[in-house]
């Protein structure tokens, strides 16, 4: 029993951060139609700009904030004006092929102008462990968690609550019915990109400690938040939110009780069922979009 | 008159080539792991290799030839090894180098051997070298030869009757992880969890709440650097305190960079350490550091130790004689003190495995510390 609340913890700790990146996937597919297949290495490219910051003597608080910056311009900014916008007219397969070759060429640039191996990358968490009801907790994944919910309770308030997250969900439901009646839906589509890219770079401050600093790290992430959004539900973000978490909990729970070879491919069963007997995921709405 | 002159242009034109002086260049091939999973390995072997080359050019070459080598990128892939290796031998070079990873080496090896052609790598499954290949040779040693020497270690100095198994899942690991079984049962240690993981692992906290639940007194830890390093951090994480245990790859450099706090008390067997209480080695950790501005691993030294191999073999046999390489390094011991290139004494058997001192170390404070030296055997 001990045993399964580690794993529960331990899971829940990096399905909140799948739940980031899989939220960024979601928004992108809901405003623009896009399926980002770089996404994972839009997680990780952020640490190694922060890395790059370091090596040129910033400090770690300051190379967290010109990386988040830089993510936003290269990633936010830079993909949808030299890459979504220019594709998008072709159809969306066309920019889903688009977007394969973007993740190919980042990983090599990643490789040849950074290096092949392998580097660490400082927490933003404190290590050490906290006592609760009698178990020993690790701090990390504790505040990896509780940073991941305050981004996603925070995200969750921005479009429920605000007047710009309304006029979000409108381009993300009708972008024309949202321009006739003045949403501005460019600006809508653009701030998407741009929380997109924030997401990606806070799950890289996150994750990277944990998984290492390395050219290939996003292949894991991006495939688990693609089957997170499925899961949990293409159209909603709540969706994806669940799903994430939920994918986390099952690949931990997996490589404990089934075994770690297959650790990789229960998510993917998982995947097939939903698409199976729920397509439009666990938390989406039918009547919505569904891929 | 006009014969003379056209005799003395030759003679400027053959010194100016180098040929009239030192003979065409000595040409290695290495195929080594230049990205993907064991990028650290690779690319310190590639290095050490560089750096000896160097050395060995800058006085005057191999029987008064220069050595040049060509480096080719497997990938980390024993598919792609095969492909690069067979690349390499089509240009029929004096000896091939690498791989570093053993599964590599076993799908490589049986084209070197088959082109007749001496193989020096760094792979440490004990399988390699017991199939009868005469063309392989190690750089360190093999885990018939390292693993006993860490199960004692377990029983004797950490008095452990129970242990956690962690290995990876290839032929590196699982060579390992039987080897080790097998040492472990000779104490009548009882293996409390047999953990397999993936090559290229990233999430260990599901593998760290098994041995949290086996409740071991020590955790024999057996991957490659980075999955190492991932471990450390998330054994840490769940504050599992029982000593840790491996071998080189498990307390080499890479390992302590990138696990950081997290290495400090993991302690193995080392077949080669730029921390050896040995001069040589402190040269050559020196000269490393200047050249490439990082500490390497015994992947670096393995790299450096196999050109001075190629340099020994062919001064003992004093000419350049691919066919005849092999049969000259088996049974040859070198000693440091007269080719002080190789670091340490060391014999190669008729299989090609090593015989040479190793260590026994622990990471305090971020360093490797030397606990114990154990003597080479002959």
């Amino acid at each position: 029993m001990s045993n399964l609340l580690d794993l529960l913890v331990a899971g829940l700790a990096t399905g909140a951060i799948y739940a980031l990146v899989a939220v960024g996937f979601t928004l992108l597919w809901q405003t623009s139609q896009t399926i980002n297949f770089a996404q994972g290495e839009f997680v990780m490219l952020p640490a190694f700009l922060m890395l790059a910051l370091m090596h040129a003597g910033a400090p770690f608080w300051l190379a967290i904030i010109l990386g988040i910056l830089l993510s936003l311009l290269l990633l936010g900014l830079g993909f949808k004006l030299l890459l979504v916008d220019p594709m998008l007219r072709h159809g969306v397969l066309p920019l889903a092929i688009a977007t394969m070759a973007l993740a190919i060429g980042m990983k090599e640039a990643v490789k040849q102008f950074f290096s092949a191996e392998a580097s660490p990358f400082p927490s933003i968490v404190p290590a050490g462990d906290i006592s609760i009801l009698g178990r020993v907790v690790s701090l990390q994944s504790l505040g990896v968690l509780a940073l991941a919910i305050a981004v996603v309770i925070g995200l969750t308030a921005l479009l429920n609550r605000t007047s710009i997250g309304h006029q979000m969900q409108a381009t993300a439901q009708n972008p024309t019915v949202a321009r006739i009646i003045g949403v501005p839906v460019e600006r809508m589509i653009l701030l998407t990109f741009l929380i997109n890219a924030f997401l990606v770079a806070l799950a890289s401050l996150l994750i990277t400690p944990i998984y290492l600093a390395k050219f290939s790290s996003g292949e894991v992430l991006g495939q688990a938040a693609f089957i997170a959004a499925i899961v949990g539900g293409f159209n909603q973000v709540r969706g994806a939110i669940a799903g994430g978490l939920l994918i986390g909990v099952v690949d931990n729970l997996a490589a404990a009780y089934v075994s770690t070879q297959y650790r990789a491919a229960v998510p993917l069963v998982l995947l097939i069922v939903i698409i199976l007997f729920r397509p439009q995921g666990l938390l989406g709405r039918p009547e919505e979009r569904t891929v | 008159m006009k014969s003379g002159i056209f005799a003395a242009l030759l003679l400027v034109a053959m010194s100016a080539s180098g040929a009239f002086a030192q003979g065409a260049p000595i040409k290695l091939a290495d195929v080594a792991e230049l990205s993907g999973g064991g990028a650290t390995v690779g690319n310190n072997w590639k290095n050490g290799i560089d750096l000896a080359i160097e050395e060995i050019n800058a006085k005057g070459g191999l029987l008064g030839r220069k050595l040049e080598v060509t480096h080719a990128d497997s990938q980390s892939n024993p598919g792609v090894a095969r492909a690069q290796v067979q690349k390499a031998l089509d240009n029929e070079p004096y000896v091939l180098l690498g791989p570093g990873y053993s599964g590599s080496v076993k799908v490589t090896s049986p084209l070197a051997a088959e082109a007749g052609i001496t193989q020096i790598m760094g792979g440490e499954a004990a399988e390699l070298t017991q199939g009868g290949n005469k063309f392989l040779f190690r750089t360190s040693f093999g885990q018939q030869s390292s693993m006993p020497k860490v199960a004692k270690y377990v029983n004797d100095e950490l008095k452990a009757k129970s242990v956690a198994i962690v290995w990876v899942n290839n032929d590196f690991g699982k060579g390992g992880r039987d080897v080790m079984t097998k040492e472990f049962a000779k104490y009548n240690i009882k293996v409390a969890a047999d953990i397999s993981t993936e090559a290229g692992q990233a999430d260990f906290a599901a593998d760290v709440s098994k041995i949290k639940a086996a409740a071991p007194d020590a955790v024999f830890i057996y991957l490659n650097e980075e999955e190492s390093a991932r471990i450390l951090k998330e054994l840490k994480r769940q504050a599992i305190a029982v000593p840790l245990v491996g071998e080189t790859t498990l307390v080499g450099q890479k390992v302590v960079e990138l696990a950081g706090d997290a290495a400090n008390g993991a302690r193995g067997h080392v077949g080669l350490t730029t921390d050896a209480p040995v001069d040589l080695v402190k040269a050559f950790r020196e000269k490393f550091v200047k050249k490439y501005n990082y500490v390497p691993d015994h992947n670096g030294l393995k790299g450096y130790l196999a050109i001075y191999m190629v340099k020994a073999t062919t001064e003992k046999m004093g000419k350049v004689d691919a066919k005849k390489f092999a049969d000259t390094l088996h049974g040859l011991t070198i000693k440091a003190a007269s080719e002080p290139g190789i670091l340490m004494d060391v014999t190669f058997d008729e299989k090609g495995d090593i015989d040479r001192q190793g260590f026994l170390v622990e990471i305090v404070e971020g360093k490797q510390v030397v606990k114990q030296v154990l003597p080479k055997l002959n």
